[in-house]
């Protein structure tokens, strides 16, 4: 059991500390594809460093609720990440909670994120916060599907028995339910971390933004943990998507070689999964903010398909 | 203990004596809310009591109400938990009166106000405790005419006259409605409950199918079940903030408390169809309410729809429940009822704090616009960190008691697409898509009614200048908060009382909860809020040391960042109905929006704009589709009937015999 | 499909920096931090402030995103808030109505901070100096670090400024 929960420990700790890189090597490979040189994938961990060390300015307008933001935020993204399963499936947070308790602590995240967005009373931040939520609530059916279609085949909706299961039958990871789930899950994924085609994370025309308008406000080291959280949303996504749908390589012994060949398979199909990102975010350009929830409801209409497929399969 | 029945109820008669009789004002303002507050704890430790011990306790006088039936109270399980529901309401409620209702002191109707808030009270707590017809139907009675009178007890307030016919109508229709369903189950027989236990067993089909159908549509009406619902928007806002909070977070519950007695207690299982239509209008109800909630201004109003919308949401769990007891999946059916039932003792919990601290909000600025608020957390900062933890909860999100029932929700719905028929195979998914966005769309609530009415700047100068609100007041806000919390990082101390109401009514279910954390048997999925809880404060507070060690922030504070604007003004803050537009743009088709722009130009020429108004609104057509052509009937009849009064007392009195004739005549023919 | 050919085809077109300025004159206004120059050693925030130039700067300056020049290979970026900033970068002369904007910007953004000024307006006002509508040159608005001179400077010129600012061009020699 101890070595359970260091494990789980040393997971949560690679996974808060890959973050930066995987946001780094999308940025690198785009610039890569735009035909520039880019920074390499190590840029954000300096950026994180130098906003860090940086002085802090807070509106005077705000009240404590901004100040207690970026920590809620940081939080809650991490107990999230906590809840997933990274190199092994044997996870004692597993008793923690689900998938859904692991939803529910993002959306937390992006409820005081909202919430921080008003508190100054700038007209951005106000315009941040309306969308970030309208999208984050329209993106909950389709999750909440998705992970549907995922338990009726697992029999739980908790997150290493979806990926034991998946293990044990890979004909399930084949099957029209994955696959569909799968697609829809990777939509809302990218709705729910601010990415293109919803929004742009390199914008910087303030009527665009979503996530960014938020923050507009947050400086110096809240701005980081802003930042960081974001970063290892978006990590923490990609592996849960990794690692339930394709779950092969992840260890289900803890031995120290199950373990590296774990590690080794969660960089191979992280760094593949940000190749997608980064190719899609190339080819695409970002949608209006109201034909947005024609790409969530298409999204929705996958799921719905993968959890009546799995009826038929059973 | 079965006496405590007695005290409560007389404790309850002394408030309402002592409210007309006590000679000062102030006083009889304390007495008769302390004797309010009394009757509620003593309550409350009586139905934990019930609930605890499992005690079944009957009694029965027919000298009292004798020409009805003579009066049966009788005491389960079932009974207990909304016994306690009342309690819990009717504890924060009742303490915050007294500073609450302190400016009534000067106003003659302030006493019949406390006495009328005794009546309702009582009435609230009768209605679970009756056994039979009469009892009920006087409970009920009693419960709608005191509720109604303290609807219309603030004639200045807007509206206030409208809401009260709305409500009477609806209310009487729904009070109409169970009274034939008691006759049709009774079969003839005595109109006491157990009779009717029995005689519901051996009902024929189609008397069966218009007893549900009058049973959910009395039932619903209370509950505020969509088309029914209509009153609730208009009444809740147009009463006094405690008894908004109790009509939301009890009154409403009876319905709830009805349909379960009926349906499920008297009730045969019910083929699988009746249980599918109250999913679907649970559904519809909990989608309908939300989207109101986003978009209306109306601070009560917000609160009003957000409980039609939870109502919806018991009633898909109590639909959940009929479904499966009907294809005779027991354990389901008990696990959909424990859903519902803790639902609505969330949900019961949260919406007292967040009446209140509406109250508190109309209380301190005197505005009930969200338009017209803005940066209270700094007036009024206790009563915002209170509102906040009712708004979390209302957006469902850990560790508070929101987010249990609606994981509870989903993992229902989830264990009912695996283990049962095929034919649901598309209808509990879509269920629990509806769900999942009801709860997103909550969050999009709550945020808004938050960040709009405390954050930011303040729209109005009643804003700027709020008050924070009297002791007492803060005081009952806390009380449900601190539940809030409770319920939510220990819902199991919850949780096992109710297995105790489902093995009550036949559905047994086994062991819930493991410690802490809740397990679930049917679907293999565990949840520990408490855990996560500690995990989301663990990692902050890590974040919080590991950043701060070795070096001191330089923090400085300056204007807002608004582009380089001279000054910052709350009319470039984010409004609340702009927060709500994007939502208003999605669905169009539900909302049917209109908008108006007038231009204001000046003489010269077009291009000169002194104003610009735009006027953007929803219509209520689904309201105006199903009470448009009822209205315009009832007026047509009531102008014909009007013609008849041509105020000559030789008309009247020619009329006299023509009545008597003709009611001799029906009498005839009906014998 | 043809998306994905032409990028594979076109490559990498980012040009290395020039040893020499392309023809401005790069100018340290004042000696700047060390610990700052630490700081923003390979990771600076921009935010570029258009204080009234006639847009040849920005012009210039929207160069260095593209891929020709390519500023995010030093671990620069722009940013859309002065909170996010380290650095602002100002072009034209300061008109009176964006004095108080600039001077607002400048308070906020968290310190340590540095200013840039980019074009010869930006330092003496250029052919607008006189203007009734001119308050004065950056300079005499907000404190300014480095001048990058030109009318306009060359994107590649504007480069070499910030990397001078931030002590890397002397220390790095080629850049990168």
């Amino acid at each position: 059991m101890i070595a359970a929960v260091v494990l789980s420990a040393g997971e949560l700790i690679l996974l808060v500390t890959l973050a930066p890189a995987v946001v780094g090597y999308v940025r690198w490979l785009k610039a890569r594809l735009q035909g520039r040189r880019g920074a390499d994938i190590f840029q954000p961990y300096r950026e994180l460093r130098k906003t860090f060390a940086k002085g802090m300015v807070i509106a005077d307008t705000a009240s404590w609720i901004f100040h207690v933001v970026p920590w809620v935020v940081a939080g809650s993204t991490v107990a999230a990440a906590a809840l997933v399963p990274v190199v092994s499936a044997n996870h004692p947070t597993d008793l923690l909670g689900d998938l859904f308790a692991l939803m529910a602590l993002l959306i937390l995240g992006t409820i005081f994120l909202s919430l921080g967005g008003l508190d100054p009373g700038t007209a951005f931040g106000g315009m941040g916060s309306s969308r970030e939520m309208t999208v984050a609530a329209l993106t909950e059916p389709t999750l909440a599907i998705a992970v549907l279609a995922l338990a009726l085949t697992a029999g739980s909706t908790s997150l290493g028995v979806i990926a034991g299961t998946v293990l044990a039958n890979p004909s399930y990871a084949i099957g029209p339910g994955h696959a569909l789930a799968l697609a829809a899950f990777l939509i809302a994924m990218l709705a729910e971390t601010g990415r293109l085609p919803i929004d742009n994370p390199a914008t910087h025309l303030e009527l665009t933004m979503i996530h960014e308008a938020m923050i507009l406000e947050y400086s110096g080291p809240y701005l980081a943990l802003v930042e960081w959280a974001a970063a290892l949303k978006l990590t923490l996504l990609l592996a849960l998507a990794a690692n339930l749908f394709i779950p092969w390589g992840i260890a289900t012994t803890s031995t120290p070689g199950a373990l590296a060949i774990g590690l080794l398979a969660l960089l191979v199909k992280l760094s593949l999964l940000a190749t997608l990102l980064a190719v899609l975010e190339t080819r695409v350009a970002k949608l209006r903010l109201f034909r947005v929830p024609e790409l969530l409801a298409m999204s929705f209409t996958l799921a719905l398909l993968a959890a009546a497929s799995s009826f038929f399969t059973r | 203990m079965p006496h405590a029945v007695f005290m409560v109820i007389g404790a309850l008669l002394a408030g309402a004596v002592f409210a007309l009789a006590w000679p000062s004002p102030a006083g009889a303002r304390r007495l008769s809310l302390g004797f309010v507050l009394l009757a509620c704890i003593g309550a409350l430790i009586f139905g934990l009591d019930a609930l605890l011990t499992g005690m079944l306790w009957t009694w029965r006088s027919d000298e009292l109400l004798r020409p009805i039936g003579g009066v049966a109270l009788r005491v389960d399980p079932l009974a207990a938990f909304f016994v306690v529901i009342v309690a819990v309401t009717g504890i924060p409620a009742s303490l915050y009166g007294f500073g609450y209702l302190q400016a009534l002191d000067a106003r003659p109707r302030g006493r019949a106000m406390h006495a009328l808030l005794s009546g309702f009270v009582a009435g609230m707590y009768l209605v679970p405790l009756a056994d039979n017809a009469a009892t009920f139907l006087f409970a009920w009675e009693l419960m709608a005419v005191s509720s109604y009178l303290l609807i219309v007890s603030a004639p200045d307030q807007e509206g206030a006259a409208a809401a009260g016919v709305w409500y009477a109508v609806m209310t009487h229709g729904g009070f109409l409605a169970l009274l034939v369903a008691f006759v049709m189950l009774a079969q003839g027989g005595p109109l006491e409950f157990d009779a009717m236990r029995g005689t519901a067993l051996a009902l024929p089909s189609h008397v069966q199918a218009a007893v549900v159908v009058l049973t959910i549509a009395a039932f619903g009406s209370k509950a505020g079940l969509v088309p029914l619902h209509v009153w609730l928007p208009r009444a809740h806002p147009a009463a006094p903030s405690h008894v908004s909070a109790l009509m939301s977070a009890a009154m409403v519950k009876l319905g709830v408390y009805g349909a379960i007695r009926v349906l499920i207690d008297f009730m045969p299982p019910l083929p699988p169809a009746w249980g599918g239509a109250v999913l679907v209008l649970g559904v519809v109800t909990a989608l309908t309410g939300v989207l109101y909630s986003v978009a209306e201004a109306h601070l009560k109003r917000v609160l009003a729809y957000s409980t039609i919308e939870n109502v919806g949401l018991v009633f898909v769990a109590l639909g959940f429940a009929l479904l499966m007891r009907g294809y005779g999946y027991g354990a389901l059916a008990a696990m959909g009822l424990i859903v519902a039932l803790l639902h609505t003792l969330n949900h019961a919990v949260f919406k007292t704090l967040l009446f209140l601290a509406a109250g508190a909000i109309v209380h301190g600025t005197h505005e009930s616009s969200l338009e017209a608020l803005g940066g209270l957390i700094k007036r009024m900062p206790h009563t915002a960190i209170l509102c906040l933890v009712g708004v979390l909860s209302l957006a469902a999100v850990p560790p508070l008691n929101g987010f249990t029932s609606e994981w509870l929700t989903f993992q229902l719905l989830i264990a009912g697409a695996r283990f049962t028929a095929p034919t649901l195979a598309i209808m509990l998914p879509l269920a629990l898509a509806a769900v999942a966005l009801v709860a997103g769309l909550a969050a999009v609530s709550a945020v808004r009614l938050f960040g709009i009415a405390f954050l930011a700047l303040p729209r109005s100068t009643n804003a700027s200048e709020a008050r924070e609100a009297p002791a007492t007041m803060r005081w009952a806000m806390a009380i449900p908060a601190a539940m809030c919390v409770v319920l939510g990082l220990v819902p199991t101390t919850a949780l096992t009382r109710l297995t105790a109401v489902t093995s009550d009514l036949g559905l047994p279910m086994g062991q819930l909860d493991v410690g802490f954390a809740l397990e679930l048997p049917l679907v293999g999925s565990r949840l520990s809020p408490a855990g996560i809880a500690l995990l989301v404060a663990a990692t902050a507070i890590a974040a919080a040391v590991a950043s701060r060690v070795g070096r001191r922030w330089r923090t400085r504070v300056d204007s807002a960042w608004n582009c380089g604007r001279i000054a910052q003004s709350p009319r470039a803050e984010y409004t609340a109905a702009a927060f709500a537009e994007p939502l208003k743009r999605v669905f169009t088709g539900f909302y049917r929006p209109t908008q108006e722009v007038t231009v204001d130009v000046h003489p010269v020429s077009p291009y000169f704009v002194r104003a610009m108004t735009l006027r953007a609104d929803f219509a209520p057509w689904i309201e105006q589709a199903m009470y448009g052509p009822l209205i315009r009937a009832a007026h047509r009849l009531s102008s014909h009937t009007g013609r008849l009064h041509t105020g000559s007392i030789h008309w009247y009195l020619a009329l006299l015999p023509v009545a008597l004739v003709l009611l001799l005549l029906v009498a005839r023919w009906v014998q | 499909m043809r998306l994905f050919t032409k990028i594979f085809r076109t490559g990498i077109v980012t040009e290395p920096l020039a040893d020499e300025p392309q023809g401005s004159a790069i100018v340290l206004a004042r000696e700047i931090d060390e610990r700052a120059r630490a700081l923003f050693g390979r990771a600076l925030a921009i935010r570029q402030v258009d204080a009234g130039s006639c847009n040849g700067c920005e012009l210039e300056i929207a160069g260095l995103a593209g891929p020709v020049y390519d500023m995010e290979r030093f671990g620069l970026h722009f940013v859309a808030s002065p909170r996010h900033a380290d650095m602002l970068l100002v072009t034209g002369p300061v008109t009176r109505n964006m004095a108080v904007p600039l001077r607002k910007t400048y308070d906020a953004t968290p310190d340590p901070k540095l200013v840039v000024a980019v074009g010869d307006c930006a330092r003496t006002c250029g052919v607008f100096a006189g203007s009734y509508a001119v308050a004065g040159p950056v300079e005499s608005i907000v404190p300014v670090d480095a001048h990058i001179d030109g009318c306009p400077p060359e994107p590649s010129d504007i480069l070499r400024g910030i990397l001078t600012a931030l002590g890397r061009v002397e220390r790095t020699g080629e850049g990168r």
